[in-house]
């Protein structure tokens, strides 16, 4: 008794839960197999037209590409910060998160700057005698917000998940006669695959279903599957289309996620996050 | 040696990327010139302009009612909510876990898109669509940080209280309230975070005229780039800076005292 009174506390939130969560996703659905009161599939098969095809195949391409740069970079940042003996450890970690509180437009309002035809860099390159370069409006400067602004999101798992490495381990391997590089591949890594994961995610996610970065730094010529959405309902009002591409792109998300969890759920320690 | 010198090197090349953009911000919002490159002098005229547009302005402080509305409301449901579940049989909380974690998981652009499809279908968008999207997308953060905080949390002393005689709600908070109150406190800083960050949901849920700084920035942006912005980043910039170091000195003073 005394227990169901306090399953009640959850009832707020089960009718907000309901109203605010299920019953939206279950709208996305009816509109992207129903029009007019009938099943069709043809706003899911909108996927397949060639301008829309397109889109997610160079969302993929920038999400992979970034997920992966991001990775490369955090890691070995990751292990530097935990290494490093200075007195004020946590100060310089939080130098590294601190961007991620800026708002993410002025971020991206940042590279825009720099990268724009007469800006920073090109002025730069010009004065070094360098060739131009014209990044802005390309899926390059795109990758490059992108990675700038996810970063944090895949140092921080990661980084915690290699707080929680015991020492020990580490010495007892040298110990051992272990060389650094084996050490890393067979101790380190396997016990921070938890951070890796939700790295992964947290980064591939937003990375894959982002519209306004491409939209910004793509001054409107890009086109990922984010703005084509976007586009259908601002914009084109086309609905039915709209909802079709957004069930596609959740089921592109609950793939990496089932993957995700394929490699990440054995390990303990993992970030709180997912 | 060669090891620690290529490790500082790193270092430094990472801090420089993450923070050369945003010193380029700050130095143009002292520059006298509309140019992005050419130096025309020191000058604070695009912070008082920063301050005098009312597009700025408006955005922030619908920013900061919306960020704080959302954060206490999605605090209250979701501390609630986690004490409900709490006490659950592993049965419902998996599916109830597994609901919360969906806004959490799912692409900001899918959760924003669903909500306005029901709220264009029973009402209209407006500053209060805005808010009931903020709480949703909140609500799990709070929930994920007050949980493990429950489940630490002895059970028997809030029964014992109980048994003593102590009304449930006094119990609740001479017992329960202080072993919880740090996980309820990071919750809310989340749900702060996240609302202050959050552009996709807003920008699909937001009644005409009705903008946060995000929403605002984008259309902005979109139309061009206005010197008050560099001015805006900066003074944002140090906000952040400056509370979070606050905090941060906060909580080291509380370890260093345990």
């Amino acid at each position: 008794m005394k227990n169901f009174k306090k399953q009640l506390l959850a009832g707020p939130y089960l009718m907000w839960m309901l109203g605010f969560i299920i019953l939206p996703m279950l709208l996305i659905v009816y509109y992207a197999f129903f029009s007019n009161h009938k099943f069709t599939l043809s706003n899911v098969l909108a996927i397949t037209s060639e301008v829309n095809f397109k889109a997610i195949l160079l969302s993929l391409k920038v999400g992979i590409l970034s997920t992966l740069i991001c990775l490369l970079l955090s890691y070995p940042l990751a292990l530097i910060l935990k290494n490093i003996k200075f007195k004020n450890q946590n100060f310089i970690v939080f130098l590294f998160m601190l961007p991620m509180w800026m708002n993410f437009m002025l971020r991206i309002l940042a590279w825009k700057i720099l990268l724009s035809k007469n800006g920073i860099l090109n002025t730069l390159l010009f004065n070094l005698n360098l060739p131009k370069i014209q990044i802005l409006n390309t899926p390059s400067a795109i990758i490059f917000g992108m990675v700038y602004d996810y970063l944090p999101f895949m140092l921080l798992p990661i980084y915690n998940s290699m707080a929680h490495v015991k020492k020990d381990y580490i010495e007892a391997a040298l110990d051992l006669g272990a060389s650094r590089t084996r050490i890393l591949f067979q101790i380190i890594i396997p016990l921070t695959m938890s951070g890796i994961v939700s790295g992964i995610v947290m980064v591939f996610v937003p990375t894959l279903t982002s519209f306004a970065i491409s939209e910004l730094l793509g001054g409107g010529k890009v086109l990922l599957i984010g703005n084509v959405i976007e586009h259908n309902f601002m914009q084109g009002m086309r609905w039915g289309i709209g909802s079709g591409l957004s069930f596609v792109l959740m089921v592109f998300v609950f793939i990496s996620m089932i993957l995700s969890s394929k490699f990440g759920e054995d390990e303990k320690g993992g970030t709180g996050v997912i | 040696m060669i090891k620690k010198t290529l490790s500082n090197i790193y270092l430094v090349l990472i801090f420089l990327f993450l923070y050369l953009p945003l010193f380029v911000l700050m130095t143009l919002s002292f520059n006298d010139s509309k140019s992005k490159v050419i130096w025309g002098g020191f000058t604070l005229k695009w912070y008082s302009r920063c301050f005098k547009s009312e597009t700025i302005m408006n955005a922030f402080f619908t920013t900061i009612q919306i960020t704080l509305l959302a954060a206490l409301l999605s605090t209250i449901l979701g501390t609630l909510a986690a004490i409900g579940i709490s006490s659950m049989k592993k049965k419902s909380k998996t599916i109830y876990l597994g609901a919360t974690n969906i806004p959490l998981l799912n692409a900001d652009i899918v959760t924003g898109i669903s909500m306005m499809l029901l709220f264009v279908k029973f009402t209209n968008l407006s500053f209060v669509t805005v808010l009931i999207a903020h709480i949703t997308f909140n609500i799990p953060y709070v929930i994920l940080n007050v949980l493990p905080k429950i489940q630490q949390a002895n059970k028997y002393t809030y029964e014992a209280a109980l048994d003593l005689g102590a009304s449930p709600i006094y119990a609740f908070y001479k017992v329960t309230w202080p072993e919880i109150r740090a996980g309820v406190f990071s919750g809310f800083l989340m749900a702060v975070t996240m609302s202050l960050d959050d552009f996709s949901i807003t920008y699909f849920t937001k009644g005409p005229g009705i903008n946060t700084l995000s929403t605002m920035l984008y259309t902005e942006l979109r139309k061009g780039i206005k010197p008050e912005l560099y001015a805006l980043s900066t003074i944002l910039f140090f906000t952040v800076f400056i509370l979070l170091l606050a905090i941060n000195i906060k909580n080291n003073q509380k370890q260093h005292r345990r």
